[in-house]
């Protein structure tokens, strides 16, 4: 009897650092395992051997800032009978999607000799604005141990287990004491989805929010208030929501509404 | 004065530079000493070798959403009050591996882990401690099936009580009858004063394990002042309480007002993060997790201490069930301050304070009871006049 068929994986690259396509290989112990599951397809980053479509996993990174890429997405889709996208860049736009708050066209001459020759979007926007997806997997970069979860989670046909809890109950898991309650630190902890295992915390440092946005119940109306109240800027705020997962539509909303009140409070004498 | 072995039922007391003698005797039986220590800017439990580590000079301030861990004057080693952590997480652990799984063949083998017994003396324990640990014993231990992970740590653990001298902007545990006198639940109770240039311990003992403790430390007859600067420092905690609760009628009162407007104002300040479950010194509940190690052949299931505030908390078929924060702030509050009674036989609120502290938008259980009480006294006064 011949052996099962291995599942075919992709890993696609769109605009984006390849941050997480190097977590995949930094998955070490495990990659060989991995590797033996599937039948590594198409991974430009592990392998110059490129297998054509169709794909039964597709990993997806990056975020779509051309209209070539806007094209290539749907090709992407048509191959892959499972599509995750993973990272802040393939979830929410990623630290290119600071060009949704701007006006491209007046950049692309300051970067470019040529600027005719660019063909760009106004805006850097996930892969889920453009086809289906199945799973997404937050984070700047992915978590290692998260992203093989979807994997074995793929091979043993079950669903994977991503959390959903903000990153607060990490550090109160890992008797991290609150930045924002002891020191009247800036944190998107509370608003924040888990993933990192309350990395920057865990080293003094607020959360990034690089998970994006809490599924549901990201409250960033309160969060704000209560960090102005520890004497946090509007700007300060501003910045604080506009990073990695500027482009989440939770983020987005409360950086621009901090982003109308720092200049309003400019414009006062 | 001559120094003689304390007995086990009198007041003894103890001089500050005698105290690493109980430590001595704690380890000596076995014991891995927890206790306070001030780091990262809060008071916290770590594991002690020596009195020395104790958060000697420091004191905090609390309030709403804020910690503040600031020097004070003078050698006092229990001039604080809790912090944000609690004996919780030694006794119902934040992650614990239930059993591994390999793959054998056709066959998958169980491999379960047996909770290994610790010998952990708790030394600093406060009254509203004591009164969480026994609400966890009523939870963990009180039914059937009883939780053998929480058995393991519980049966061999020592309580020490040291009472508290003076209370935080955030304790309200004497509105909620646990404290601040230690009254029981321990094994040994210490309370620190400082007279007349004298750094002393009065010990009284609790039980018989508490008693030989004791009886083996270098201890005078505790004198009739000294036992009136015990029940003064008791006496200045009850009164300097921060907060208040209103216990009469309470799971009435939340059981009558599901729909009440108030839950929407709490729900537009919520963050839905956890924290207040997390520092709770008894909110119970966990989740598992299994995890996959493809290159050992390995399945592990961990079980971590979950929150009513997660989204996915009450995920079954077809969705969740509390998808709001207004459905999940609710619940919270009217488990742990209402439905609590019925279903373990007392309040699930013990009065420390922690979730207000710690909340950071600063929600707190005392002005959320209060709010739902007023407006249903306004309700039912118009309701008089009609």
């Amino acid at each position: 009897m011949a052996a099962p068929r291995k599942p075919r994986l992709a890993v696609i690259k769109f605009a984006s650092c390849d941050g997480c396509q190097l977590s995949i290989l930094d998955c070490e112990d495990e990659l060989l395992a991995v590797a033996g599951a599937v039948e590594i397809a198409n991974f430009p980053e592990a392998s110059r051997a490129v297998l054509r479509g169709p794909y039964d996993l597709t990993l997806v990174e990056g975020s779509i800032t051309t209209p070539h890429d806007a094209e290539r997405i749907h090709a992407v889709r048509r191959d892959s009978k499972v599509l995750v996208s993973i990272g802040a860049c393939a979830t929410a736009g990623g630290i290119q999607a600071l060009r949704n708050f701007a006006e491209v066209g007046s950049w692309v001459p300051l970067v470019y000799p040529t600027p005719d020759w660019i063909q760009t979007l106004k805006t850097s926007t996930p892969i889920s604005h453009h086809v289906k997806v199945d799973y997404e997997l937050q984070g700047c970069p992915v978590n290692k141990h998260q992203l093989l979860e979807v994997v074995l989670a793929f091979i043993s046909g079950r669903r994977p287990f991503l959390p959903s809890h903000a990153v607060c109950m990490d550090c109160k898991r890992r008797g991290v004491v609150c930045l924002t309650v002891a020191r009247g630190e800036a944190c998107l902890g509370p608003v924040t989805r888990t993933g990192c295992g309350a990395l920057c915390p865990s080293y003094g440092r607020g959360c990034f929010g690089c998970f994006g946005p809490l599924r549901g119940s990201a409250n960033t109306g309160s969060l704000s208030a209560v960090l102005q109240g520890h004497g946090h800027s509007h700007e300060e705020l501003m910045r604080l929501f506009r990073t990695f997962t500027c482009g989440a539509e939770a983020f987005r909303k409360a950086s621009e509404l901090h982003e109308h009140d720092a200049s309003e409070s400019h414009e006062r004498p | 004065m001559q120094q003689r072995p304390a007995a086990a039922t009198r007041q003894s007391t103890i001089e500050r530079k005698d105290l690493h003698r109980l430590f001595e005797v704690l380890r000596a039986r076995g014991y891995t000493v927890m206790g306070p220590v001030a780091r990262d800017g809060a008071i916290v439990w770590d594991e002690l070798s020596t009195p020395d580590e104790l958060p000697a000079g420091w004191t905090d301030e609390q309030e709403a959403g804020r910690y503040r861990l600031v020097r004070s004057d003078g050698p006092a080693l229990f001039d604080w009050t809790v912090g944000p952590a609690s004996p919780k997480a030694s006794l119902h652990p934040a992650a614990v591996t239930l059993l591994n799984a390999r793959r054998e063949g056709p066959a998958l083998r169980l491999l379960e882990c047996v909770p290994q017994p610790t010998r952990l003396a708790f030394f600093g324990l406060r009254a509203c401690e004591l009164a969480a640990i026994a609400v966890q014993d009523r939870v963990l231990l009180g039914g059937t099936p009883t939780d053998p992970v929480y058995r393991a740590r519980r049966e061999g653990a020592l309580l020490i009580a040291v009472q508290c001298g003076r209370a935080g902007r955030t304790c309200f545990c004497a509105s909620m009858g646990t404290g601040p006198e230690v009254r029981s639940g321990h094994d040994l109770v210490l309370t620190e004063l400082l007279e007349d240039g004298r750094h002393l311990f009065v010990a009284e003992a609790a039980s018989e394990r508490g008693g030989e403790i004791l009886a083996e430390l270098p201890a005078t007859d505790t004198t009739a002042a000294e036992s009136g600067a015990v029940q003064a420092a008791v006496a200045r905690a009850t009164a300097g309480m921060g907060r208040t609760l209103e216990t009469e009628g309470l799971p009435a009162l939340l059981a009558r007002n599901p729909e009440h407007p108030h839950w929407d104002v709490t729900a537009a300040r919520c963050l839905a993060c956890g924290n207040c479950t997390s520092v709770c010194p008894t909110c119970f509940c966990v989740t598992t997790e299994d995890f996959t190690d493809l290159a050992a052949g390995l399945s592990r299931r961990v079980r971590r201490w979950d929150s009513c505030f997660s989204v996915d908390f009450t995920y079954i078929h077809g969705g969740n069930v509390r998808s709001s924060s207004r459905s999940r702030y609710r619940q919270w509050l009217t488990h742990k301050l209402g439905s609590w009674h019925e279903q373990f036989g007392s309040s699930g609120c013990v009065g420390c304070g922690r979730c207000i502290t710690w909340c950071p938008a600063g929600i707190d259980i005392t002005e959320e009871a209060r709010a739902l009480r007023q407006d249903q006294r306004g309700k039912e006064g118009s309701r008089g006049n009609a």
